[in-house]
Formats: structure tokens, sequence, C-alpha cells
């Protein structure tokens, strides 16, 4: 497969093994600034890996990862670390919030990480709070909110840096539906205006059908839906 | 449910007089709704207009349920095309996409590849409900929910049907 002209992130022909499992089998991707793209398939297909191995969590047995024209698989692991840092952002299904900070402490602790004053980085952190409807929560710990509020402070957290891209895996695995299709909204519209890419894990249509495209997985080996049609 | 593309579909693993064809489908996918022989040889003779169809031989003592029909060329070429064009997004479809699946098994095509089209066509339909109620106000997104959740109800059939694909491969063999 030839990946379209003009992608931020591509992935060709990745295989990835843990002992007898074979996870990814010649798994393929790419992703456009701005897109959004769902990474569907049943539970144990593969999804999780690919997202791990595109992010640069994971390093594939073989296979060759391009981000903005970049060998990710050739990097360092200091390389590495610093593109996570400065380009992608992560939102998971549960447990990522701190639970000794709060709300505000977690969302700047990116901007923390790589330097910013704590003033200056608590400030941007609230803008993205109220962008994602959760200011009001900025004193309180992670253990005295809601799933869905704590989903919300996890995607301000994703975009504060102003990643190119943010991965979200199962996302809304935890919410119920209204809750879910709420967090959706607010990611989407938050990366869209900000042209950030987003590859979405899910297995539920209603969410998917936040994103503009969709790839399916099964037994480690992806599906460009758009491209077979 | 297009009776002619299942009748087609099942004529591909080899030649079958009309009674046979009957209790095929019957079989299969007939289970509240069995065929009239009428249905049979109507269906039968519009394929042999079609030219999807031919007489592969007629069994003494007469009557259309003694004729044997063989598929065509431009018959597998049909049920293939019929396989591969996903359907409409639209209420109760279980049935035609049970009868796509079961076709696609017993014919030894991948099922899987109905499948993947067809949700691909849902989300399509699912992207264009979700558009619409985010720009809209309460009461399109109440209207577009209750789409959405019938959509999604489909989906979820058609998630479980892929998971038991092999099953269900080992089921129609017998
Ligand atoms: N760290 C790991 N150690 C061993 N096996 C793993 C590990 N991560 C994933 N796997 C296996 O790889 C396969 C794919 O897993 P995963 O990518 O998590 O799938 P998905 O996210 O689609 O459910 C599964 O069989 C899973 O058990
Ligand atoms: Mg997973």
């Amino acid at each position: 497969m030839t990946a379209p002209a003009g992608s931020l992130l591509v992935a060709r022909d990745l295989r990835k093994a843990y002992g007898p499992t074979t996870a990814l089998d010649g798994a393929e991707f790419s992703i456009h600034p701005g897109e959004v793209v769902a990474v569907m398939g049943p539970s144990g297909s593969g999804k999780s890996t690919l997202l791990h191995c595109l992010a640069g969590i994971v390093t594939p047995d073989s296979g060759s990862i391009t981000y903005d024209g970049r060998e990710v698989t050739a990097m360092s692991d200091a390389e590495r670390s610093a593109l996570r840092r400065s380009a992608f952002g992560f939102v998971f299904q549960f447990g990522q919030l701190v639970p000794e900070l709060t709300c505000v402490e977690n969302v700047a602790l990116p901007l923390r990480l790589s330097g910013s004053s704590r003033k200056e980085a608590e400030r941007t952190a609230l803008a993205w709070m109220e962008r994602l409807e959760v200011d009001d929560l900025r004193k309180k710990r992670p253990g005295e909110v809601s799933g869905g509020q704590g989903q919300r402070v996890a995607v301000a957290r994703s975009l504060v840096t102003n990643p190119r891209v943010v991965f979200a895996d199962e996302p809304t695995g935890a919410l119920d539906s209204f809750n879910g299709e709420r967090v959706m909204e607010l990611l989407t519209d938050a990366a869209r205006s900000a042209n950030t890419a987003v590859v979405l894990v899910t297995h539920e249509a209603r969410v998917a059908a936040y994103s503009d495209r969709e790839i399916v997985v099964r037994d480690g080996r992806s599906r460009d839906m758009e491209r077979v049609v | 449910m297009s009776i002619g593309h299942t009748l087609l579909g099942l004529l591909e693993s080899g030649p079958r007089h009309g009674y046979d064809l009957k209790r095929a489908f019957d079989e299969k996918f007939g289970h509240d709704r069995p065929l009239h022989y009428g249905q049979v040889y109507s269906t039968m003779s519009r394929l042999l207009k079609n030219g999807l169809v031919e007489v592969d031989g007629i069994e003494a003592g007469g009557g259309p349920e003694r004729k044997r029909y063989a598929i065509t060329e431009a018959g597998i070429t049909d049920v293939e095309r019929w396989l591969a064009t996903p359907e409409k997004p639209e209420p109760y479809l279980q049935s035609t996409l049970y009868t796509k699946v079961v076709l696609a098994l017993l014919t030894h095509r991948d099922a899987a590849d109905i499948l993947d089209g067809q949700r691909s066509e849902h989300l399509r339909s699912m992207r264009i409900l979700t558009d619409r109620k985010r720009k809209g106000d309460l009461a399109d997104q109440l209207i577009c929910d209750h789409a959405l959740f019938h959509l999604e109800a489909d989906l979820r059939w058609l998630e479980l049907t892929a998971a038991r694909l092999d099953k269900l491969r080992e089921a129609v063999a017998r």
C-alpha cells in the first residue's frame, strides 16, 4: 500500500509477536493532519498493539513507522520519548490521572514535564479545561469527580501541549452512552479546530461515527475501508 | 430479500432440481416463511430468460419441478455483485444480511468481507446522522439518536455474527 500524499503518520507492514502470540501480522496505517481515524475490530485483534506501535510506546518486530517523514523505529529511546512528549497526546480508558494531584495539576502535568513554569502551565491547562467544560473541577482530585468528568479532564490533558496526534484507546469504554458521546464531541471538536489528528481505538459504532473514516483490524491485519470501496 | 439471488447462490455449489432448490431454501432461510412452488418457478423462469441459469436436464415424469437448473457464468457474476454490494442501511436488514453471509460461506467466498463492507456502509449513515445531531437542536438530536440506535443494533448483530463465522461455516457445511 502506498500512503496517500500528505500523511502525517504512516505505518507499513507492522509485525509484532508476544511469545507465541502474533499481535500484529502486517498491519498498515496512515493518517493526515487533523484527521480522525477510528480503529475498529474485535477484542484481541491487535488494535491496542497497533496504537502503541504508532505512538512509539512499543517497538514492532519489523515494519516501518514514519512520523512527519522521520523513521520512528530508527530513533533512540530518548528521541522517541521527546517525540511523544512534544507531538503526541494520550487518552486511555481509565486510570490515567494522578490521584494525588488536583485536576488542574493533572492537566498541567505534561507542560510541567517539558519545563514550563507552574503558573504558565496551569493557565494553559485551565483554558483547555474550560474548553472541555470542566474548569469548575480544577481544585478537585480525580477521586472526587465522576467518570465522565474524569475523562474530560484526561482529554484536556491530552491536548494541553498542542499535540499533532492524540492517541485515544477506548476513551469512552468506561462511560455510559450520554457521557461517552459528550466526550467524543468535545474531543473531536477541539482536535479539529487545532488541526490535531486523532487515532481512535473503539469497538463502539456510535463512537466511531465521530471519525472521518475507519480501519478494521482483524487477526493483526488492518483493512482500510475507504480504500477498499 | 432477493429470492432470485438467493436461489442463484444455492445453485452455485451444483445443479439442482426445482423441488430440491425449494427444500434447500426453506431449510436454510425459510424458517418462518417457506417458499411456495409458484415463487420458485416464476423466479426460475425469470432467471432463465435473463440467462443467469440454464436447464441442465429434465427428469422423466414431466412437471416443472422436474427440471434441473444450473447456474451460468453470468449468474455467478450476478451473485458476486449482489454479495459485494452493501445493503442500504435500514431497519430489519437481518434476514438479507444473514442470507448473504450464509451464501458466501456456502460458496466459499469471504463472508468477513461482506460484513466489513456493510459496517462501512452503516458507519457512513451514522456519520451523517452524528453530524446532523451535532449541529441541530434538541429535536434533531432525538430524531437522529433514534435512527442511530437502530443502526447500532444492526452493527451489534453484525459484530456478533463476525465473531461466530467459524461456527456458522461448520453449521452451513452440514
Ligand atoms: N504485553 C503483552 N504480552 C503478551 N501478549 C499480549 C500483550 N499485549 C497484547 N498481547 C496479545 O496480543 C493480541 C492483541 O492484543 P491487543 O493489541 O491488546 O488487542 P485489542 O486491543 O484489539 O483487544 C492479544 O492476543 C493479546 O492477548
Ligand atoms: Mg485494546
